[in-house]
């Protein structure tokens, strides 16, 4: 590779940060979603390089179902300590309560469609006109279409039959007042470039993601954690494993993979062996063939 | 930057190739995507058996594999790609973004906002087709869009026998229409993407073949240069102050360098205002450096205390770009309306923005065969013209063939705020 060359990960990286710099110029009041999910702390990660030696000029938000993994939690309130910057919380269970939304019920019942109106009504709240999020185009097939700048009309709605084209790295965040975009700046990220990176950078993750003993149960082909919003079903036992996660959702939903990973440098090696995509573990995804579009079209991450 | 190699990680040497590919439903590009990310297991299970499920539901006999690249709802109903898909895969050499985007003549912008950050075109002919209309129309836009190396797959060789002859006979023709073209760099393979023949391995069944397979060459053209690393252009996009005890006096400009050289000490000067100063320091992801270069993020510090603000660009003394408020541009309009005459647009160029009309149209370019259309100046959809853009306080610009991130525009109509058309600059 000749000198004035870069490595994928660090024109990765210079990538976002310019997306972030321009979030910054062309936006009056951006906030950072951040999930406690390790590409919302990749993202995280980019945006204090981005601004560095200065702080984040950005209030992280989480959209808090109420479902966490305690571990998520603990460590979203060190990072925010440790950064000096806001936490903005939306709260699902204050929209269950105030009435905005009713609690799914049946077998496979999940908070996870209810975030979407806490998500826009905090946008409303605090007058957000940009949203920064973890979002990558390999994820998903229909987060695959989707742009850095991500337009949303005065409803919080995606439209992606109408999306705005973008070349270069020219990115038009022009909008009427009421309408915000979701931007996400590690869109060309793959799940392998991510953990190549929180190893090359030596990213703080919450331990979730490294193999641990945890009790869990076998539910839907996944390992469901034990939790106190979590019942058992005839046949079901709860069970000690080694197992970390892939991704980080809702304790309710989020299965783990049974994995002895217990280095950052493990992590990877299985990354790079694995035969399954990372989101075959959430319950989310596995509803219809196009739940990530019929989410997105409303507002969804 | 030595921690770097003390990591114990086999993938810190891989660089990024982005290629555009277009073509329309039968001429084999989902197969070949499909092969590329198969071969190199960049497709996982779960992906296939749902690909395999809609293939066997439709009543197909094999599984369709561009069934992994059309992602909404409505391009799987009616089976065709409407946007731009960004696929990923990687080798242990090189990780390759895929801008896959459809090829018929309607979706020409589709086809330009693929090839604008595209280091490579993959161009897809038909061995029992040769040369045709699509062919010509998307070697046009990559020479257009400046992409310095083009790969043309000749495909579907099992069906003519592996005949060199045909392999021959297609290359001159291609050659001969290329020749009008702007592209330093274009390679031939002949291929069968069904059977996968020179795809990943090499053929046995074209031993006459003697260059490298498609991967091979995808892994190892040379990109390096790229990028313009002779003119100093660094767009400035913001200011960063702390305001911090610590970092009281510090003064950083951000911005992502698009195109030489900078290293601390070197003599700048700021436009449009003319000041110059010295590099104090260069402050990148990986701390202090000693030199940086496009297309680095990167936050300099000069020595003096100049007045410099977002849309202003820092470059060498004796080396700047044009200020001017009469820019020469071929533009590609991707509106359902057309421009209205002397209507006004927010034109946006590196960090900066102005406002700009249309002053004059010279002609339309018929993109299959190159003619310009003289006397055709009515702009629609799709089109690409010859124009001249006046806007109301100078820019600085170079020509796109010089600099592709300081020689492109884009036009934003003010009421809907939608891009309505993009510019490379003559």
């Amino acid at each position: 590779m000749s000198k004035y060359n870069l490595t994928h990960l660090r024109e990765l990286e210079a990538e976002s940060i310019y997306v972030i710099r321009e979030v910054f110029a062309q936006f009056e009041n951006p906030g950072i979603l951040f999930s406690g999910g390790k590409d919302s702390i990749v993202v995280t990660h980019l945006a204090k390089k981005a601004f560095a030696p200065a702080r984040i000029p950005f209030p992280l938000v989480h959209i808090d179902t109420g479902h966490n993994f305690p571990e998520t939690i603990a460590f979203r309130d060190n990072l925010v300590a440790e950064l000096g910057v806001n936490l903005v919380i939306g709260s699902v269970q204050e929209s269950i309560d105030e009435g905005r939304v009713q609690e799914e019920r049946g077998k496979d019942a999940s908070r996870n469609w209810l975030q979407i109106t806490t998500l826009l009504d905090t946008v409303e709240r605090k007058r957000f006109d940009a949203l920064i999020g973890g979002a990558r185009r390999d994820e998903e097939k229909a987060r695959a279409k989707e742009r850095f700048f991500s337009h949303r009309d005065d409803f919080g709605q995606w439209d992606p039959k109408n999306q705005r084209p973008e070349l270069w790295n020219l990115f038009n965040g022009k909008h009427h007042s009421g309408e915000h975009f979701r931007v996400f700046p590690i869109s060309n990220w793959t799940e392998m470039d991510i953990w190549q990176y929180i190893l090359l950078e030596q990213i703080q993750i919450p331990s979730l993601y490294i193999a641990h003993e945890r009790e869990v149960v076998w539910r839907n082909n996944t390992w469901l954690p034990k939790s106190e919003f979590l019942e058992l079903r005839p046949g079901e036992e709860i069970v000690n494993k080694k197992v970390r996660f892939r991704t980080l959702g809702d304790i309710t939903i989020t299965g783990g993979i049974e994995s002895t990973a217990d280095t950052l440098e493990k992590i990877v090696g299985e990354v790079s062996a694995a035969r399954q995509t990372e989101r075959g573990n959430r319950a989310d995804d596995k509803r219809s063939d196009t739940s990530m579009e019929d989410r997105k079209k409303e507002g969804y991450f | 930057m030595t921690t770097e190699s003390t990591q114990p990680n086999n993938y810190l040497d891989m660089e990024l190739l982005r290629f555009t590919t277009a073509g329309s439903v039968d001429d084999g590009k989902s197969t070949l995507i499909g092969r590329l990310l198969y071969d190199s297991k960049s497709i996982f299970e779960d992906q296939l058996d749902s690909v395999e499920n809609t293939s066997k539901k439709r009543g197909l006999e094999h599984i369709d594999l561009s069934l992994l690249t059309d992602g909404l709802k409505d391009e799987r109903e009616q089976g065709i790609t409407i946007d731009v898909a960004y696929r990923y895969f990687a080798t242990p050499r090189r990780k390759f973004i895929i801008a896959d985007t459809p090829g018929h003549i309607q979706y020409t912008r589709n086809m330009v906002t693929g090839a604008s950050t595209a280091n490579l075109a993959l161009i897809l002919i038909d061995a029992r087709k040769g040369v045709v209309e699509q062919t010509c129309r998307h070697s046009f836009i990559a020479s257009l869009l400046q992409i310095p190396h083009i790969i043309v797959c000749i495909n579907k060789m099992d069906l003519v026998d592996y005949d060199e002859k045909v392999f021959e006979e297609i290359r001159e023709e291609y050659e001969q229409f290329a020749a009008k073209l702007d592209v330093k760099d274009i390679r031939f393979v002949p291929i069968s993407a069904l059977k996968g023949d020179n795809v990943v391995n090499k053929s046995q069944n074209m031993s006459w073949y003697e260059g490298a397979t498609l991967l091979y060459t995808l892994e190892t053209i040379h990109i390096g240069s790229d990028y313009n690393h002779i003119d100093c252009r660094f767009p400035v996009q913001t200011v960063i102050r702390p305001h911090s005890d610590k970092h009281h006096d510090y003064r950083g400009y951000a911005g992502r360098i698009a195109g030489g050289i900078f290293k601390p000490g070197d003599e700048v000067m700021a436009m449009p205002s003319g000041l110059t100063s010295r590099i104090e320091s260069i402050d990148s992801p990986v701390g202090k450096v000693e030199e940086a270069f496009a297309p680095m993020s990167v936050t300099l510090t000069l020595e003096d205390d100049i007045d410099i603000s977002r849309g202003d660009m820092i470059v060498r003394t004796n080396n700047s770009a044009e200020p001017t408020q009469d820019i020469e541009v071929m533009l590609c309009w991707f509106n359902q309306s057309g421009p209205m005459s002397r209507a006004k647009y927010t034109i946006m160029h590196t960090s900066n923005e102005a406002k700009a009309i249309i002053k004059e149209i010279y002609y339309k370019v018929d993109i299959n065969t190159l003619h310009r259309l003289e006397e055709d100046k009515d702009i629609k959809m799709n089109d690409i013209s010859r124009v001249k853009l006046r806007t109301t306080k100078p820019l600085l610009v170079d020509s796109y063939r010089k600099n592709r991130s300081t020689g492109s525009i884009i036009l934003i109509d003010d009421t809907s705020h939608e891009t309505v058309a993009a510019g490379m600059i003559i």
